[in-house]
């Protein structure tokens, strides 16, 4: 029945604190080739630590013995699919970590003489105006860590532009369709939120938004396609309504695999976006980061950007710290610069016809998906899927089996879960995203996955229910860990 | 697959778009290009940089040995190529060394608790700042000048959008460290945080103990922030701060033209739940084996939406998982003696000039240029294959005859000879 995974025995490693012994030692340093120091002398008595209590003690077998058997129990890309869906989990390309390893690169300083850093200039100059043509945007700021630290420049800039017209304004709308970022996002730039329902096919109401397009708004922050994965049919007329009333629309681009070579946002009147590097872009995830977060706007918006800029100097680049209108900074530094490196040997290994290419791909294989699991599955909306597809759980729950358990199911056959119960106006939600990575052998493994699960909630809920079966650990007790948590090591 | 989906071609996937919204032409980007011309590309632009230099600056991005077994480790794809470790079952060995991660943080400054990461040392300043302000319910913050000056930017773009008024305290001018007058002066019932860094931007060793008692006396919260990691493993952890937020680049990556890095804060456990970011707990799963999973995920933003103590999601869990590799690597006894060589080594360096404050510095101190300025101290040594240290004008136009230099245990006598025969 199963025929991707079979079981295999994985190492037990306890952790580091409990492996150690006083006086082993996993490293090696120079000798000193100047006088040593007594630390009392050189920082006062008072300033010295005794040692670091109960701080691992390990040999060097030890520590990659420890550290290989942990990540033999992660899943990842590298193992098969992940059907997250808004993630945009694609292969991550071996190439990009070798060059983000260059010496050059990344033993640059920060602060090094400019005349000395123009080759990691020339690669943020360029991954600038690559970004503006795919997003059909006038600039680009690379500051940014992550998506939701675009999504806050963003809306910072859409602040400054407003104050300089007189009225910041009070309120952002969001979508109840929203990621948890944007209204986050809102809240910490100042703003209070208003949600916008859905309308009856899953997409922003125009009449909803015309009622709610006042004076006191600031912008609309929408994700295109929506996070049902269905293109928001009537974004251009949304832009036209926000900026009649002199308000902007930010887009999240957290979505921007359907897009890339398709549509433009900036075509589309987009004011402001951030794109997802560790999406799109195939930075790789690391388990939680690092990712980027870009930002790319039009002019009107540009003089805001934070500082500083990249800036063409006669032959040479620089950055430009006179900029009167900036936002300010939103971090130390220029961005992180080791995901850029990542990002930019993707488009060039693409290029343009291969970036194209790969969104066809990642909307042909999610609507493969779509009609070969139709039959099995609910579909809340009828509207043609791009890059992912949300089914709903509807015709398992009258058998007590729900999207949280399907997905644990879905485990034992050797994948990833999908992204469960999200959006949350869909009841009970699967939400699927192949990407273009994936051949029709590893989508066909997955469709059939999900179709025995389908005839296993028929014959046999309870034994989905009680899933997954061959996994390390059982499902964790996530109840027990917030009541009374434990978040540090501590001997007996 | 196009007959499933019931399209003639791949034009029928887009065809319901709207015809205004659809790029219908190639964008204009070059095609693709070989695995091989890949590499070239970034050789040649690595070979436009600083090549064979020797480098003394710090301020914010330090040079250190990298053990090789940390990008062996952060090299395997089961860590590099993993998600978010959401589903538990499958993530094990992502949650286990984000717990070993908290836990070490904890031991290294001696709070409580310590987050999976955030962003970097600059945007933790915010993070901790608003953290405090919603534990006290108070809208100001008191900021070190000494603190680093792009960090203390950094939280002024935050703090203004928050209603927050961020006010800043100076520095001794003899012996470099906070100015406790300014400070006391400043003070007032409705500060929610006083913030100082240790070692502060000049390397210097600074009064937190003193500051905290200011800080507690009124009412408010004391936030410690550092930049070089490595001190941590000499310095003992003061007990005053309520949250300690910093920079973990030292162990984890090299300076990367100021990116990726990461992120921490640690607090006292009354603050636990105010805290930002992801945060990995223990428990038990159904046959009562230990397990690890994401906890008190009702502070983020995936549940609490516009009332989230952050909107931060993607955080910097690679480079965090580096930096515990070289914490493992190093361990008890090797933190400490990489903190006493870069203590060796600068001191060396700061004996044969003169730095420009009195107070005991770590690795990093400032020194007075008289003759020349920085810029043109700087300018002979590059004739020498030597990257001079930061000078401070565009930082302190009243130091901007001064330079800000770093020696660590990478750093060489003869460079460090070469160096000071020039500046002094």
């Amino acid at each position: 029945m199963i025929s991707k995974v079979r079981t295999h025995p994985s190492q037990n490693e306890a952790l580091l604190f409990e492996r150690s012994s006083p006086g082993k030692k996993a490293y090696q340093l120079p000798d000193l080739d100047v006088p040593p120091v007594d630390p009392s002398d050189a920082l006062g008595a008072g300033n010295v630590r005794a040692e670091i209590p109960d701080f691992p003690e390990v040999s060097e077998v030890e520590a990659i013995r420890h550290f290989t058997r942990l990540s033999t129990w992660n899943y990842a890309i590298d193992h098969g699919m992940y059907p997250l869906g808004s993630c945009t989990m694609k292969y991550n390309p071996r190439v990009n970590e070798l060059v983000a390893r260059t010496e050059g690169l990344a033993w640059a300083h920060p602060y090094q003489p400019q005349a000395l850093a123009q080759g990691c200039m020339e690669i943020m100059a360029r991954l600038e105006r690559t970004l503006a043509e795919i997003s059909g945007m006038d600039a680009v700021t690379l500051q940014p860590a992550a998506g939701a630290h675009g999504e806050l420049t963003g809306i910072l800039l859409i602040r400054a532009l407003l104050e300089k017209r007189g009225d910041p304004r009070k309120k952002i709308l969001v979508p109840d369709s929203a990621h948890g970022t944007n209204p986050a996002t809102a809240a910490i730039a100042g703003y209070a939120v208003e949600n916008i329902r859905s309308n009856g096919a899953g997409l922003l109401d125009v009449g909803a938004l015309e009622r709610s397009v006042t004076a006191d708004v600031a912008a609309l922050m929408v994700t295109n396609p929506n996070t049902l994965g269905v293109f928001e049919e009537n974004i251009a007329r949304a832009a036209e309504i926000l900026h009649a009333k002199g308000a902007l629309l930010y887009m999240d681009g957290a979505n921007m695999n359907a897009l890339v070579g398709i549509a433009r946002p900036g075509d589309f009147g987009v004011d402001a976006l951030h794109l997802n590097l560790h999406k799109t872009f195939s930075t790789p995830h690391g388990g939680g980061g690092p990712g980027a977060g870009p930002v790319a706007v039009k002019k009107a918006l540009e003089p805001f950007l934070p500082v500083p800029r990249l800036k063409r100097s006669g032959k040479q680049w620089a950055w430009d710290y006179k900029r009167k209108r900036s936002i300010g900074r939103v971090r130390a530094f220029y961005g992180s610069f080791g995901v850029l490196v990542r990002a930019l040997a993707y488009i060039l290994a693409h290029g343009g016809p291969g970036l194209r290419n790969a969104t066809v791909d990642a909307v042909l294989n999610a609507n493969y998906i779509r009609k070969r699991l139709e039959p099995y599955y609910d579909l809340p909306y009828p509207s043609p899927s791009m890059h992912e597809v949300v089914f709903s759980d509807a015709r398992q729950e009258p058998n007590g089996v729900r999207t949280g358990d399907i997905a644990k199911r879905l485990i034992d056959y050797g994948f990833h879960p999908y992204t469960v119960s999200f959006p949350m106006i869909v009841h009970g939600a699967l939400m699927i995203e192949p990407t273009e990575t994936e051949g029709t052998a590893e989508l066909d493994a997955f469709i059939d996955a999900m179709i025995s699960i389908a005839k296993e909630v028929e014959t046999d809920p309870h034994f989905v229910k009680g899933a997954p079966y061959t996994t390390r650990t059982s499902r964790v007790d996530e109840v027990a860990a917030a009541r009374k948590p434990v978040l540090r090591w501590k001997p007996r | 697959m196009m007959d499933v989906c019931g399209v003639d071609s791949a034009e029928g996937l887009f065809a319901h778009l709207p015809e205004a919204a659809r790029l219908r032409r190639p964008l204009d980007l070059p095609v693709g290009i070989s695995e091989y011309e890949i590499v070239d590309y970034f050789r040649r632009r690595a070979a436009e940089n600083a090549n064979g230099y020797a480098s003394f600056l710090g301020a914010g991005a330090y040079n250190h040995f990298r053990p090789v077994l940390v990008d062996a480790v952060a090299s395997r794809g089961e860590f590099l190529t993993s998600y978010t470790p959401y589903q538990a079952e499958i993530s094990q060995g992502t949650l286990t060394a984000i717990f070993e991660f908290q836990t070490m943080i904890c031991q290294l400054t001696g709070m409580d608790v310590a987050n999976a990461s955030m962003y970097d040392g600059s945007t933790a300043v915010p993070e901790a700042v608003m953290m405090a302000a919603r534990l006290t319910g108070k809208g100001r913050a008191l900021i070190a000048k000494s603190v680093h000056p792009e960090y203390r930017e950094t939280l002024r773009t935050y703090a203004k959008n928050q209603g927050m008024l961020v006010e800043e305290f100076g520095y001794a001018p003899e012996a470099g460290t906070i100015d406790l007058d300014d400070l006391d002066r400043r003070m007032d019932g409705a500060t929610a945080a006083v913030v100082v860094q240790s070692p502060n931007f000049f390397g210097i060793v600074d009064q937190v103990k003193a500051a905290g008692e200011i800080a507690h006396r009124r009412g408010a919260l004391l936030i410690l922030i550092f930049t070089e990691a490595v001190s941590l493993g000499i310095l003992d952890p003061p007990a005053e701060p309520d949250i300690v937020a910093g920079e973990l680049q030292s162990f984890a990556i090299s300076p990367s033209y100021g990116g990726p890095f990461a992120g921490i804060i640690a607090t006292r456990e009354k603050y636990m739940r105010q805290m930002p970011g992801r945060l990995v707990g223990q428990t038990t799963d159904s046959r009562g084996n230990r397990a690890f999973c994401l906890t008190l995920s009702t502070r983020e933003q995936h549940i609490r939406r516009e009332r989230a103590t952050s909107n931060i999601c993607t955080n910097q869990a690679l480079i965090a998982l580096m930096a515990t590799v070289f914490m493992t690597v190093y361990g008890k006894q090797g933190l400490r003696e990489l903190a006493v060589q870069n203590l060796a080594k600068a001191h060396y360096l700061a004996a044969r000039l003169k730095p420009r404050f009195s107070a005991h510095f770590f690795n990093e101190f400032v020194v007075r240029l008289e003759g020349r300025s920085p810029e043109q101290a700087n300018k002979l040594l590059l004739k020498k294959k030597i990257i001079g240290g930061l000078p401070l004008a565009g930082f302190y136009p009243e130091l901007s005859d001064c330079m800000l230099l770093c020696a660590t245990e990478m750093s060489r006598c003869a460079d460090m000879d070469a160096l000071s025969e020039v500046l002094s």
